[in-house]
This record gives C-alpha cells, structure tokens and sequence, in this order.
C-alpha cells in the first residue's frame, strides 16, 4: 500500500494547493513544499530497505482481464530518480515562490507543478507498462499546462503546443512499442518483462518495437531530431526550466532507456539506433548552444547536449557505460538546475537573459555568481567536481568504442563535444560574470534573496561534496542503481579523481584547451557558424503542422461533403457489403425449424401491407395520402404484435402510432404539401437497388433467424424468476422495471432529452428568419368553416374521465397483466391531447394544471429515488420488492416497489409527449393568426346570446 | 407458407422502403422513411425471439411453452425511443425548413422557384 500512498500524494497536494489558492502565495508554498516534503520523507523511510537489495512492491487489481493494474515497485533505480523528484521538487518550489511575480497566480501554478510532479513519480515506479503509459501521458500534459503558463505569451502557447505536439506524438509511438513488447514477453508487468530479455531479442516484433520505443524515448528526451521543442520550451517561466527541462521530464527518456536496458540493450540494433543518436545529439546540442544569447536557450541546448551523452552511453549497451550513465545522472541533475536556477536570478535580478547585454555582474552579485561559477566549472567537466568524474569516465568508455569499424569516430567526436561543452560552459560564466562592468543594465543588478539562491545553493554543496567524495557519498547508490539497471552484478568501478595518464585524460586535457582557446576567439567562431545553413526548426515545425492540417481538411471536405443523400448511400451500401462479404465467408444455410402455418387472415394482412407500403412510395409527393398510408403500417404491425403473443407491444404500438401521426399531421400542417420531384430516375433507380439489397439482406438474417431453433436463451431466467423474484406474472413489465431496470431508467431519460430538445428547437423558432417566415406563412390548405365542432367537443370531455380511469387500469395492472407505465402513460396523453384538439390550443392549455417540464423531471426523479432506496436497504441499485397486504372489501393485493418506478415511467412518457406535441401545435397557432376566441366551441347552447361574439 | 416467411418477407420490404425513403431529397419523406426503418427493426428484433402464437408472456405456474419476453421488453421501449426520435427529427425538418425556405436535405434552395 506504501507505493499507492507514494504515488497519490502529489495528486492530493495539488488539490490541497488548488484548495488554498485564494489564502495567498505563503499557504500555497507551505502546502506545496508540506506535501512534497511528506513524499519525500516516506521516500527516504524505504530507502535503506531499498539499498539493502529489497524490492518494495504494490501491487491492486484494476482491470486484471486487460494486464492493467495500478502495480507499483520501487527498486534502486526508481528510488534514485524518485528522490530526484522530490528533492529538486521541494528546492523548486522555494525557488519558485521567490521567483513568480506577485501577479502570477501561485496556487495555478503549485497546483499544475504537483500534478507533474506526481505524473513523474508515477513513471519511475510504475511496474504495470500500461500503468507507465498513463503517467507518460499525464507528463505531456501537465508540461503543457506549465510551459503555457503564461498565457499571455505567444511563445509560451507556441512552445506548449509543440512540446505538447512532439513529446505527445512520440508517447503514441510508446504506446505501440509497450504493447509489442508486453505481447512478447506475455504480460505488461516490468518485471516479467526484463525477465524475459532472450525471448524479446529473439522475436520477430523486437526491432518494430525497439524503434517504436525509442521514438517515445527520444521525443521526451529531446534527441536528433526531435530536439527542438526543448529550447522553445524556455518560453515557461524558468522554475518550470529548472525542473522539468533539466532534472526530470526530459530525462524520463532516458528512464525507460536504463529501466528496459537489460529488456532491449546488448543488440547491434540497439548500438545503432541508440548510440549514434546519442553521440549526434551531443555534438549538436553542445554546437547550438555555444551560439545562443539567450540563457536560457544555452542551457537548453546543453541539456540537449548531455541528455544525447546519457543517451550515448545507455547505447553502448555495456555494463560500465550504464553505471557511467546513472552517475551522470545525478550528476547532471544537480549541477544543470542550479544553473538554470542561476539563469532565472540573473533574469529576475538584471532584467535580461541576453548574454550580449550582461557581463560583469560578479562584483554586483558574488554569492550568484560563486555559485554559477562553481556549476559552470561542474558542467564544462572541471576538476574538482563531480560533472568532470562522470566526463572523464564518459570519454573513457567512449575511448574504446568502435562504431561500424572505425576505432577512432567516437572518440574524436566524444572529444569535440566535450570541447563546445567546455566553450559554453566558460562563456556562460565569462560574459556573464567577468569582464568590464557595464552601465547600461536594464535594472541595478544586486543580489538575491536567500528564497532564490538558496535552493541553487544546496545542489552547488552537492557539486563540490561529490566532486570531493564521489566513492563515499555517491558511490554506495550508483553501485545498487547501476545493479538494478542491468540486472545483475555490475562490474567493479572506482569514483575517483585520479585514473593515471589515461586516454580519457588527454582528451579531456584537449578539450579544456581547445575550448578556452574557443571562447577566446568567439567573435571569430561566431562569424563563421553565421555563414552556416541551419534549418530553422521552429519554422519547419510550423509549416509542417500547417501542411498536415491542410490534407486532413481536404480529406475530410472530400469524404464528408456535408450530403445527407450521400453519406446515408454510402452507409447502407457499406452495410450491405458487410453483410454479403460476411455470408460469403462465413457460410449460410438456412435451418431446419419447422414453420407454423400461415392463417388466410395472416396473408390478408401481409398483402395490405404490401400495398400500403407501396402507396407510400408511390405517394410520396402527396403528403397527407402517404401519411395515411403509414399509419396502416402501423396498425397492421399492431395487429400482427396481437395475433403473435406481445399484447404489451401491441397497446404500445397502437397507441404511439396515435400519437406520431398526430405529430406529423401538426408538422406537415406548417411543410410544403407538394413539393416538386427533384430526384433524378438513374438516381432513383441506384437508390431503389440499394434498397432492394438491403432489405433482402434484412429479410435473410430474420429468416435464417427463424427457422432455427433458439440455443439456450437467457429469458428462461427472466420467465422463471419473474413471479418468485420480481412478483409479477407479466414477464414483460418485470423485466422493464425490474429485471432491466436500468436500461428503462435510461431510456425514459433519452425520452425526457428528446422532448426538452424539441421544446428548444420550437421555442427559438418564432424568432428571427424562422419568426419572419411563420409570420408571412398563410394557410396553403382549405380550412374547414367549423374550427371546434360541438360534437366532437362534447364527446371528448365525456371521454376523458373514462380514458384516464382505463389508462389507470392498465397501469395497475401491467405488473401482472399486459399494460404498465409505458401504455399508459401514452393513452393518458392520447387523453390530453384529445381536449386540445377539439377545444383548441388555448382553450386547453389554460386549463393545464401541471407544467410539462416538471412532469419528466418528477418522472425521471421518482424513478431514481426508487432506485436508490434499495441501496439504503443494502441492495444494489434499482433492485425491487412486493408483498401482500389485505384491505377490507378489496381483499387481498400486491404492491411492489416497482410500482413506483412506474409511476416514474409514466409521468416521463406523458411529460415527453405532451411538451412535443403542445409545444408544436403552439407553433402552428402562432402561424395560423386566426382571431382569437375564448370559446371551446363553434356553437355553444349555453353561451348568452350578447356574450357571442 | 409460414408464418416465418410472410414475417421476414415484411422485414424485407419495410427494410427496403425504409432504405428508398431515407435516401430522399426532402425531409419528409426522410422522417418515414426513419419511420418504416423503426417498424422493420422492431419487427426483427422481436422475431429474434421466434414467433408463437397465442402464447403471451404472462407467467403461470406449470406453464413451459411460452414466447421469449426479453425481445418483447426490448421493443417495447424501442417502440416508445423511436417515437422521441421521429418527433425530435421531424421538428427538426421542420425547424431547418422554417429557417432556410427549403426542405432539401442539405438546404439546397429549390432551382425552379429560387429561395423563398
């Protein structure tokens, strides 16, 4: 459980820091720094477990049927980077609530930094592959949400979104390459996967993967040539520099390289692909940064650099270059953010990160510039600190490292790299610090406070105590990291200043003077790398981009061209191939089951609906006939649901039918009757064949369907569990409001969403160009003199005590008998909207007692609380209960819990179909612009004679 | 002749009909076209549970030979779900009528008259 605690607590902080962003910058830091702190303490209490060669692991079940679950475990790898974590975390956090302006929403920006930060954690101790991925992802993201932190910035948006789009496109790539690799190894868990190394090189899917994962790698770590997004990453304010672009996103890369080392490492392909990126990276990264104005942007592109020599290294693929990886790890990761932590002082304390406009500043500001003096000397591999062991150890595995044949590439390249590294690092300390002082400063440079050198103060002691006792305070945690990434013993190292006159020494004695000799001539240097054609990446990005942008359009203007016609031919036709290409491989036969005869009453009935199908189609252009014709349709459909055993679907299909013509009456009332033909006879013709085929595709799976006999159908529960079970003999109705209880739960909310949405659409539509149409609208139909005639009046109010005593019937008893909420819910309507149409809309709806929106929502509303009383009596949602109660003179009868639910069904069907209806026959009153009477009827017998009017 | 037949020879036709109407120019005909789609699925959903006659689901004790009540449910609710989808679409058709003078599919004005 430690490991899940681990993992969560960054999360909680930053809904902590989000929960405290309005007690100001002091709270948020202290909750911030409290939940980092807290994480790191539990860190450090596994640590000693950890070093003594234990593997802390936890381990919960989340989708075990899909190999996902939220397993963690923590060796000595994952500990070093997680320690790098927290610890540059906290220091990051000081810096950065001395660094932020006052204006700079604080709680925002703790909020996003704890977010990655546990987003990292969750990397480095990840054990699940697909766990990982998710983290990974989560990296991206919340390095977006920081490197656009300030909004207002058109560089921070434009960094974010292509570190956004770089790091997140290589994360797809990642995924690709996990899955392959848990494919292999058969199972995403790492530790199954680094235990099953031959089986992965032997396979036929190891070289895909391999260049899959490396894309991930690559992209996150900023390798050629994928570097650029790096530099333009600076964009964010340089607390985020420090922590994410120096000491932990960008090195998740270089992570999941050492974590799947032993998995991967060891094959010519990886030597390739991994060393030579590696080795071109560094000697790039060094080349761009010696030229680089900008602070932050030297930096960067030296991050670029070291990150291709950690690369390199994990490339060799032999056990020493690994543990000279995982020492420079450290190594790095100290002396780069205090640098870039250095940076950030020199742009908060002078004003500008421009190195042409600095110079001078260490007589203004001596405990800075001690520090970037010391980190600087670190970085360009000076003796005696800690970043010249791991260089010295870097070119000494590079030394005898023979790439395709030659002997001597590595080296002398390894060598040149080296030397950029030693130029930029003394420029950055040389035109920075020394040189004449300048008066020209954009503010009086003076140091800063303790808030934001401090931090960068403690990674410097660091330097200096591991250049001066590497074996003592490094040595014992590189021994058991670099153990745990090779997964064995590794071979027996010395962290020491003093190798003898080795090979490493001469070239490291090269390139110290070569690069002094460098800096000395930079104006020179300067001149010529100007003549240089270097592709301007930003732009190349962007274009690109645009590019890509573009086709998508065009592909996507071309398939989807916005036609209904066309887009529902080629739906069907797809359809239809699919079901062809599906019977023509699959087999088809037709079974065996034999057939019940058919009564002469039965083909009466198919007949008329042959013709009334074909009177539809026929009277397509005469509105009121074809709607007329559908209307047999429906009623032979209910006849058939009779005479083959669903009465309950047969009184629900009667009376919908009621309903829907009623609405399409009311809808045709305000649409063209006649409208001319405007299809053409082939477009006809191809239109009638995909018909056709469709529907003997249609009529040949029912068929196939038919004549055999059902397998096993699950409905033998439902019919044998309703009366014990559910207490209702209507099998039907249980299964609605029991058995499938929630699939009708959601289907009367789709219901009570698909009249609200009618509502809207009617409600708007007497504004506007909609409103000035129905405005000019006139009758195109003959209207009958008698608008309400007496008759008809008088019969619907006598009707509609007697249609709600039967639609309350028929919702009694549906629990056992045909019936329920659905049928009754629709005659209660028929029932209403029999008033409005022989009283008129007027008449009839100031008579309205209930507002119909209220209605689906009591509906939707009774129907949950039903629901969720059974979770009170500790059983799950929706599960109903009945018993038997006796009254006097009733006698014995049943209720059951589901009766409630009912209800609910039936308020929603009533609330939907009359909001609907209502709300369209409102509409077409508006349009009709009859005068306006207050009367029910034409002619009243009990109207006053002087009242008429 | 069976029963089954004249069923599935029904779902055919409603299906093609469906098929013809739904590819239409003009709304209206679309919307029946929705229309006759919906009764020729219930129709085979419902068949799916093969077809008895006078057999309804209502449970009695001793009772085997019944018809299958899950389709039935099924239906039932795609029945009433169908009918707030013909209704939602046809206001809809109505709406983009109202609001562009045509009901063309697509919004297409009518050539001969122009835009009303």
């Amino acid at each position: 459980m430690t490991l899940a605690i681990l993992a969560a607590i960054p999360f909680l902080g930053a809904l902590l820091v989000a929960a405290t962003a309005r007690l100001g910058r002091h709270a948020n830091m202290i909750a911030a720094a409290g939940s980092t702190s807290a994480a790191l303490a539990l860190l450090l209490s596994m640590a000693p477990r950890v070093l003594a060669g234990e593997v802390i692991t936890t381990r919960i079940a989340w989708i075990p049927t899909l190999g996902l679950d939220v397993n963690f475990f923590l060796d000595p790898l994952g500990l070093m980077f997680a320690g790098l974590i927290l610890g540059i975390g906290l220091l990051i956090i000081i810096y950065a609530r001395f660094y932020l302006a006052a204006a700079d929403p604080m709680g925002r920006f703790l909020a996003f930094l704890l977010l990655f930060q546990g987003a990292m954690l969750g990397i480095v101790i990840s054990d699940n592959v697909l766990l990982l991925l998710v983290f990974w992802e989560l990296t991206s993201l919340s390095s977006f949400l920081l490197i656009g932190f300030w909004r207002a910035l058109p560089e921070g948006r434009q960094g974010a979104r292509m570190a956004l789009a770089v790091t997140g496109g290589g994360g797809l790539a990642l995924i690709a390459g996990l899955l392959m690799l848990g494919s292999i190894a058969g199972s995403y868990d790492l530790s199954d996967i680094l235990r099953a190394s031959a089986e992965i090189k032997a396979s036929p899917l190891y070289l895909p993967a391999l260049v899959l994962i490396l894309v991930g790698c690559f992209t996150k770590s900023a390798q050629f040539p994928f570097h650029f997004w790096l530099p333009h990453a600076m964009a964010a304010p340089t607390p985020v520099s420090a922590y994410l672009h120096s000491a932990t996103m960008v090195k998740a890369g270089v992570f999941l390289l050492a974590r799947l080392w032993p998995a991967l490492a060891g094959t010519d392909a990886w030597f390739y692909l991994v060393a030579t990126t590696g080795l071109v990276t560094m000697l790039l990264g060094a080349a761009f940064a010696l030229f680089k104005n900008d602070l932050k942007a030297l930096l960067a592109y030296s991050t670029v650099s070291h990150l291709g020599l950690l690369t390199m290294l994990f490339g060799f693929g032999t056990p020493m270059a690994a543990v000279v990886g995982v020492f420079h790890i450290i190594n790095h990761a100290t002396f780069k953010a205090a640098l870039f932590m250095n940076a950030g002082i020199v742009d908060h304390e002078v004003g500008s990160r421009d190195i042409r406009r600095l110079g001078g500043l260490l007589t203004f500001m001596p405990i800075a510039g001690t520090l970037a003096i010391v980190a600087g000397a670190s970085m360009a591999g000076l003796p005696p600190l800690n970043g010249f062991l791991s260089k010295e150890m870097m070119l000494e595995e590079a030394a005898h490292t023979v790439w395709g044949g030659l002997s001597w590439l590595v080296p002398v390249v390894a060598t040149i790299a080296a030397t950029l590294s030693v130029a930029y690092s003394l420029r950055y300390i040389a035109h920075v610090y020394f040189g004449p002082r300048r008066d020209d400063y954009p503010r009086r440079p003076h140091d800063a406070p303790v808030g934001l050198w401090g931090p960068s103060a403690v990674l410097v002691m660091l330097v200096v105590a591991i250049g001066l006792f590497p074996a003592a305070i490094a040595g014992p945690l590189v021994q058991s990291v670099s153990g745990a990434v090779i997964g064995d013993e590794p071979p027996r190292f010395a962290l020491k200043m003093w190798h003898g006159f080795t090979p490493a020494l001469v070239m490291s004695i090269v390139a110290v003077a070569a690069g002094a000799l460098i800096l000395w001539r930079h104006a020179a240097a300067e001149r010529l790398w100007a003549r240089l054609p270097v592709p301007e990446a930003k732009r190349l990005f962007e274009s690109g981009i645009e590019t890509l942008g573009q086709a998508a359009n065009q592909v996507t203007r071309r398939i989807h061209n916005g036609s209904l016609q066309r887009s529902l031919a080629v739906l069907f036709t797809a359809a239809v191939l699919l079901g062809i290409e599906g019977a023509a491989t699959g087999g088809f036969s037709f079974g065996a089951r034999p057939g019940i005869p058919a009564s002469p009453v039965a083909i009466v009935a198919w007949l008329a609906l042959l013709g009334a199908i074909l009177a539809v189609i026929s009277a397509q252009r005469h509105r009121y006939l074809a709607l007329i014709f559908i209307s047999v349709i429906g009623l032979i459909v209910s006849l058939g649901f009779v005479y083959l055993s669903a009465p309950d679907l047969a009184l629900t299909q009667i009376s919908v039918e009621v309903v829907t013509i009623l609405l399409l009456l009311l809808a045709l009332n305000l649409l063209p009757k006649e409208p001319p033909r405007i299809s053409s006879t082939p477009h006809r013709v191809r239109d009638g064949v995909i018909g056709a085929l469709g529907g003997t595709a249609a009529a040949f799976a029912a068929w196939a369907v038919m004549t055999r006999d059902p397998n096993d159908p699950i409905s033998r529960y439902h019919w044998e569990n309703s009366y014990e079970g559910g207490g209702g003999t209507n099998v039907v109705n249980v299964i609605l409001v029991d058995f499938r209880g929630f699939d009708t739960f959601g289907e009367i909310i789709v219901l009570g969403i698909a009249a609200l949405g009618i509502f809207a659409l009617l409600e708007t539509a007497t504004k506007g160009v909609s409103g000035r149409r129905l405005a000019n609208w006139t009758p195109d139909l003959i209207r009958s003199p008698e608008r309400h005639p007496m008759m008809l009046v008088v019969a619907t109010r006598l009707l509609l005590p007697l249609a709600i005593v039967a639609g309350v019937y028929i919702f009694l008893r549906g629990h056992n008998m045909p019936g329920g909420g659905f049928i009754a819910g629709l005659i209660f309507s028929v029932a209403f909207l029999m008033q409005y149409m022989a009283s008129g809309f007027e008449w009839a709806d100031r008579r309205r007692r209930f507002d119909h929106h209220a209605l689906i929502g009591w509906g939707v509303i009774a129907a949950a609380t039903t629901g969720t009383a059974a979770i009170f009596f500790g059983a799950p949602f929706l599960t109903s209960t009945f018993d038997y109660f006796h009254l006097p003179v009733i006698g014995e009868f049943e209720l059951a819990s589901a009766i409630a639910f009912d209800v609910g069904v039936a308020l929603t069907v009533v609330g939907a179909v009359m909001l609907a209806l209502a709300q369209l026959s409102n509409v077409a009153q508006r349009a009709e612009k009859l005068e306006r009477t207050k009367y029910p009827m034409d002619v009243d017998p009990s109207r006053h004679p002087e009242t008429a009017a | 002749m069976t029963l089954e037949m004249l069923v599935a020879s029904a779902i055919g036709l409603l299906t093609a009909a469906g098929i013809y109407l739904c590819l239409r120019g003009r709304t209206f005909p679309v919307v029946l076209g929705l229309a006759m789609l919906s009764y020729a699925i219930n129709v085979f959903l419902f068949s799916m549970g093969r077809l008895i006659v006078d057999r309804p689901p209502i449970y009695q004790k001793g009772v085997d030979a019944y018809t299958d009540p899950l389709p039935q449910a099924l239906v039932l609710t795609a029945i009433v779900i169908s009918f707030g989808m013909t209704a939602l679409v046809v206001v809809l058709a109505l709406r983009t009528y109202l609001e562009t003078g045509t009901d063309h599919v697509d919004g297409t004005p009518d050539e001969r008259d122009g835009p009303a």
